[in-house]
């Protein structure tokens, strides 16, 4: 549906966007993720066409739109600020797209009753943007951009000027109703939570450049780089070097001293020394012996309590620092406190090398 | 321990503080008397059954029924409202356009320019008028309507356009690209978001257009021609040969007329506030 090649903007002598190639399937629901100012906004700007790459091509339902400007493109855009048209109603904000393609009357009225219906709205359609709530706008805007079927839908960080509660039961909404329309979703923000539980797949950006491009499980278990690791979720990112290679596995001394094994292939060609990724809940940790592939004992030198988590600091016999996060046990039996001297167990499959140190 | 008293005392109620506070009052009730007391006396002698402008001498309504029927006062209000009502026009176009190019690109002497288009406002009338008179002479235009309100139209746009790039400023750049997004061409998208947004700007900025062009004296004097005396040249050759209450008279109707101009202005500016 979309085909990104090579494309890169600069303004100046930024450059926002650095040789970018993405393709994004139809009836996909994609994302662009990064911190503030990694381009993922200026790629969706060259997308609905307000932005022109310096270099590169973009395609859109096997047509070029490089330089196509945002009126001739069949595509529509949900505005961070909604960008309601505060002079008209939400039925008129709603059958603008509709007019500017003359569609006849009887059947706008049809389609806006239809929309109104399907974003929940039925009731406000003659009410100004104004007098609307944060959560009712961002319908409205949701609204304007899906009425004219645009091909794809691109939306800028719709949901981040609602509170955490209706954000979440945005998503689900959101989410369905692209199932519904089976439309082509392109989807920014920089809140990780909500790139995970939305997307098809995700693309992560830092610095202009894709850092990786995959499904949620994916870019979560296994991040190819030490920006996507720490970036989504949380991660003990350690250097380690390779002592020695048995078979199909690798044993490698990581900071600190601890060791740990992981499957040869894994390894990156050349070099003698790694970064590693380590998810704090998946790190076993227990008061008895345990099973796992890698097992080592440590002490807890700080616990913090967080809710339904406990988030322990620990430091291996060998001397290597970790965080470990781990269900907050209610039995007082159980319970790991600072201090403690405990088991830990990690699969091989839950270490990710992140690249070369 | 005594609880304070409920009511202040004597001594705290004519503490320096509100005696500053009087003085104050006071002294701005005389500046309003200064400002309004002529306008006011003026008003009054509109009325008043003498041809002196003197002596109270009886209530009568005479001197605007015979302004009423002074053919020439008719015919300079007219040429006053038709000056006025193409001024604005063209202070509208030029205003709103020219404040939708200063605010949507970028200019290599953005500010300079903003500099240039105020001068106009601030410069002192008799030079505007002297040297506007020179340009159309020297460009063989021969002095009538059209120099007049060409004339008007350069000291009036910049108030246009200043309303109109004050209300640019808070104005969200994604409702533009919200409308080209939905398909409209960028002429479409300036008339169908951008200028009903900015209503509220414009009105109030032809408002002040059409006001300062109905009032404007010195520059009209060295830009018209007998054919289109405008009131205030009216008034201005009549006040010559002396004063009369029929002046007055017309002088309180141009009041009136001013001032519900500028309180629907302002009315207009503030309801352009409250509206995002």
């Amino acid at each position: 549906m979309i085909e990104i090649r090579s494309v890169t903007k600069r303004f100046g002598s930024f450059t926002a966007v650095n040789d970018v190639s993405l393709d994004i399937a139809e009836g996909e629901f994609l994302t662009l993720l990064g911190p503030s100012g990694c381009g993922k906004t200026t790629l969706l700007r060259m997308l609905s066409g307000f932005e022109t790459p310096t270099s590169g091509t973009l395609r859109i339902d096997g047509e070029e739109v490089t330089h196509l400007a945002p009126y001739r493109r069949n595509v529509n855009q949900v505005f961070q600020s909604y960008a309601l048209f505060p002079h008209l109603t939400v039925a008129d904000n709603i059958a603008f797209g509709l007019r500017m393609q003359k569609v006849p009357a009887p059947e706008i009225t049809r389609r806006v009753d239809e929309v109104v219906e399907l974003v929940a709205l039925t009731g406000f359609a003659s009410r100004r943007p104004h007098e609307l709530s944060g959560g009712q706008r961002q319908r409205v805007a949701l609204a304007r951009a899906i009425v004219p079927r645009p091909k794809v839908l691109l939306l800028d960080e719709p949901l981040s000027a609602l509170d955490a509660k209706l954000r979440q039961q945005m998503q689900l909404e959101l989410k369905r109703l692209q199932k519904h329309l089976g439309m082509t979703f392109v989807f920014v923000t920089h809140d990780q939570e909500e790139a995970l539980t939305m997307s098809d797949r995700i693309a992560v950006f830092n610095q202009g450049r894709l850092e990786q491009l995959g499904s949620a499980s994916a870019i979560y278990h296994q991040p190819r780089t030490a920006f996507v690791a720490d970036f989504i979720g949380e991660a003990n990112l350690l250097t380690a070097e390779a002592i020695a290679r048995s078979g199909t596995m690798t044993r490698l001394r990581v900071e600190g001293g601890l060791e740990l094994e992981i499957p040869t292939d894994r390894w990156p060609a050349g070099g003698s020394k790694v970064v590693i990724s380590l998810r704090p809940e998946k790190i076993l940790v227990s008061k008895r012996p345990l099973e796992a592939e890698a097992i080592f004992t440590a002490r807890v030198t700080d616990e913090l309590f967080q809710g339904a988590l406990d988030r322990l600091h620990l430091q291996t016999e060998s001397g290597t620092r970790l965080t470990a996060l781990v269900a907050n046990e209610s039995a007082l039996r159980e319970a790991i406190h600072a201090g403690d001297a405990v088991w830990c167990g990690v699969h091989a499959d839950d270490i990710a090398v992140v690249g070369p140190a | 321990m005594r609880p304070p008293p409920l009511l202040p005392s004597f001594w705290d109620r004519w503490s320096g503080l509100r005696l500053l506070d009087a003085g104050l009052g006071i002294w701005t009730g005389l500046v309003f008397l200064f400002l309004y007391l002529p306008i006011l006396v003026l008003v009054v002698y509109s009325f008043n059954d003498s041809r002196l402008n003197v002596v109270w001498e009886g209530f009568t309504l005479d001197w605007y029924g015979r302004l009423w029927d002074n053919t020439r006062i008719a015919r300079a209000l007219k040429n006053s409202l038709v000056v006025a009502g193409f001024t604005t026009v063209l202070s509208v176009v030029l205003g709103t356009v020219g404040a939708w190019l200063l605010h949507r690109y970028r200019y290599r002497f953005g500010s300079t320019l903003q500099t240039l288009i105020a001068v106009p406002m601030i410069m002192p009338e008799i030079v505007m008028g002297i040297s506007l008179l020179i340009l159309f002479t020297t460009a063989g235009l021969k002095l009538g309507f059209f120099t007049v309100i060409v004339a008007h139209t350069t000291f009036c746009f910049p108030f246009v356009l200043i309303a109109v790039q004050a209300r640019l400023q808070g104005m969200d750049p994604a409702l533009e690209e919200a409308a080209l997004d939905l398909g409209a061409t960028p002429v479409r998208a300036f008339f169908l978001v951008v200028v009903p947004y900015l209503r509220p700007a414009i009105l109030s900025g032809a408002l002040m257009a059409f006001t300062l062009s109905l009032d404007e004296l010195i520059v009209t004097f060295f830009t018209a021609s007998a054919q289109v005396a405008t009131l205030p040249l009216l008034v201005f050759g009549m006040a010559k040969v002396g004063l009369n209450p029929m002046l007055n008279a017309l002088s309180a109707l141009f009041i009136v007329a001013t001032v519900a101009f500028v309180l629907f202005s302002e009315h207009l500016r503030r309801l352009g506030r409250r509206a995002p």
